[in-house]
């Protein structure tokens, strides 16, 4: 994937334009004042309720306003810095070191397809180009290739709107766009949460158990009541 | 192995609810250790010689006595951001059996003291993240986490947070400041979290594997655990097997049986035809090994004796048809991705590393580079905060030890194509380097 630059080769937008030391930095917005879509602050509110430190949620904040507003744009990111008390820079700060969290208009489905090594190694590079491809200009479409998303087991796969699916090939690929378009679930016989595990000696009855109930000296004391 | 413990009845329909897994004995380990003292279950999780299954292989009883005792507010941390490439043990662990890592939180909880509890988990799993959800809800409704846990007087509050994409809040300490909702940078140990971790509290992390042993221990007694496995690595361990394999998947072993058995006898080995070319016994991060090795038993000691590492029990098989630049490539390019940035050797050689390697790949490096780029990975091993740089050095650096000709091949074919000649300006110094 290639570096977006801005002048002079830099990867930081803006940076060339002289700072201006007697602009006032960006305080803490005033809730009153912040126009919020129906829900979020409650959304927030009740992420905040859960942590000793309010800060702390700020992953789900921002994830809660980026469902929202498809990105976490400047309008959410001060959305967001209204309800929990906190400028916007610190949550630009936090959004742009997340994987997840978008600070640039994308469409309103993803897919990530995974192309890290143990996927690659079953065709994800080829896989990846494929979907790009049919996607095409879709501006409806977000495909990212993404680090391993922890499914090595269906490589090489892809996660859909969140739905884990694989293993897939280049055919399926035009299933998969289609089911995405239509609303259905996504390639419903290849999704992860319907795979059993690979064990075979998981789930077996007949399998002996011995000298595991006899370890007596490893009883703790006090006992259970049963 | 005697019995399958983590993946008992794992795919039983209905195992994520309350009702399923407390029929198959869920929540029993539970009330056996509330009947005790904390100091007996901590000296039962010591004598089970249970070593932390995320990666680093600590003690994790030892891991437990480091909190300091007393009343104060203290924190459990239970590390699901699982992101290490090729492991994907945890996500079945939290999909298809959640009561069992939540009864294990609850038990740990209990014999560190912790009244707060949080799962971190990576924000990919979103319907892993659900199903905990879920069971939370549901043993909160039933009393097993709360107020006044079964009448013990013990209290533990659990929150399901979701991370959004950064493989370094797997780190201890980059998972703390992105649970404190700041960017995922490591901090600076010690202060260890034992002492200082989450809100500067004595905080135990510990991984899902680690926490969803905990009731089998309880249930079977730490000596009775401490009877499966080697010397030094007690009990049975989840391995994910990935690559070239004709059965990649989750696979419970006992500690110590030969890595043959684990590729060939259940993930089916390499397709018809092929060879081992080399696998990685621990994840990404760890030094490969080649087919040779394949006979060492899969516990810690061995894997570090022969100069790599369990790490998290995930096996990524590559087999002969693959050029070892490629799995190069792929290994740097993620570490140079994820660097947080903040310490200098990571975040600039896992850069340099990619530049190098893609100058092999396009034809315009010289037989020199192999030396640059040994010698950078070596500056990066133990000069960082974490071990995100270690990470990509170590299996860069084995990648160069043991398949040096290979790369010294793509060199010279790849300059012949771009015909820039043999490629090395100083014959004699190649010859040297092959030496």
């Amino acid at each position: 994937m290639s570096v977006k630059r801005y002048e002079h080769g830099s990867r930081v937008p803006g940076w060339y334009e002289p700072a201006d030391p007697a602009k006032d930095p960006a305080l803490v917005p005033d809730l009153a004042e912040t126009e919020m879509p129906a829900g979020l602050r409650e959304e927030i509110e009740r992420h905040m309720a859960l942590y000793p430190d309010s800060r702390s949620a700020a992953l789900p904040a921002l994830e809660a306003a980026q469902r929202v507003h498809g990105w976490c744009s400047p309008e959410a990111i001060e959305q967001v810095a209204a309800v929990m008390g906190v400028t916007p820079a610190y949550l630009a700060a936090v959004a742009t070191f997340y994987d997840m969290l978008e600070t640039e208009p994308v469409g309103r489905h993803s897919v990530y397809v995974c192309t890290n090594i143990s996927c690659s190694l079953r065709g994800a590079d080829a896989l990846y180009e494929a979907v790009r491809e049919a996607a095409g200009e879709d501006p409806d479409f977000n495909v990212r290739s993404f680090e391993c998303l922890g499914a090595c087991d269906i490589a090489p796969m892809a996660s859909v709107n969140g739905v884990f699916v694989g293993p897939l090939d280049v055919g399926d690929v035009p299933q998969l766009l289609e089911d995405v378009r239509a609303g259905r679930p996504v390639l419903a016989a290849k999704q992860l949460s319907r795979r059993k595990v690979a064990d075979p000696n998981a789930n077996s009855r007949e399998f002996p158990v011995h000298g595991i109930e006899t370890a007596s000296s490893s009883d703790v004391s006090g006992g259970g009541p049963a | 192995m005697t019995e399958a413990l983590l993946f008992k009845d794992i795919d039983e329909p209905g195992l994520s609810t309350l009702e399923v897994y407390s029929r198959r004995g869920g929540y029993e380990s539970l009330r056996k250790a509330l009947a005790s003292t904390p100091e007996e279950v901590l000296a039962q999780l010591e004598a089970s010689g249970l070593r932390g299954r995320g990666g680093a292989g600590f003690a994790m009883g030892k891991k437990v006595s480091f909190l300091p005792k007393g009343s104060i507010d203290k924190y459990l941390v239970c590390n699901a951001d699982e992101s290490e490439p090729g492991t994907f043990k945890d996500r079945e662990l939290m999909q298809k059996s959640p009561h069992m890592l939540i009864e294990g939180i609850v038990i740990a909880s209990y014999a560190a003291g912790a009244s707060r509890s949080f799962i971190y988990i990576r924000g990919e799993y979103v319907h892993q993240a659900d199903v905990l959800d879920g069971a939370l809800a549901e043993a909160r409704e039933a009393g097993y986490v709360g107020e006044d846990i079964l009448g013990s007087g013990h209290s533990l509050s659990l929150v399901v947070h979701r991370g959004a994409g950064a493989y370094i809040c797997g780190e201890e300490t980059g998972l703390l400041d992105s649970l404190e909702g700041k960017r995922g940078n490591p901090r600076l140990k010690p202060p260890f979290p034992a002492n200082q971790g989450l809100y500067q509290g004595p905080t135990l992390i510990n991984n899902v594997e680690t926490l969803a042993t905990v009731p089998t221990i309880i249930r079977i007694g730490g000596e009775g655990y401490a009877e499966l496995g080697t010397q030094t690595s007690k009990g049975t361990k989840l391995v994910s097997v990935s690559g070239h394999v004709q059965r990649p998947g989750n696979y419970e072993i006992e500690l110590g049986i030969p890595s043959r058995e684990i590729i060939y006898g259940l993930a089916g080995g390499p397709p018809e035809g092929r060879e081992v070319k080399c696998w990685f016994p621990g994840g990404s991060s760890s030094p490969v090994l080649k087919a040779e090795d394949l006979d060492l038993p899969y516990d810690f000691d061995s894997m570090a004796k022969a100069g790599s590492m369990l790490g998290s029990g995930a096996i990524i098989v590559v087999d002969d048809s693959t050029p070892i630049l490629n799995v190069a490539l792929k290994v740097a390019k993620f570490y140079r991705h994820e660097s947080c940035g903040k310490c200098t050797p990571c975040r600039e050689g896992t850069n340099w590393t990619v530049k190098m390697l893609e100058r092999i790949d396009a034809g315009t490096a010289t037989p020199m580079d192999i030396e640059i780029m040994a010698s950078v990975q070596e500056h990066i091993i133990g000069n960082c905060l974490c071990v995100l740089g270690d990470a990509m050095a170590m299996p860069i650096g084995s990648l160069i030890a043991k398949f040096r000709e290979e790369f010294e091949t793509h060199i010279e074919q790849a300059r012949a194509r771009n015909g820039l000649g043999a490629g090395a300006p100083e014959p004699a110094l190649a010859a040297g380097g092959v030496g």
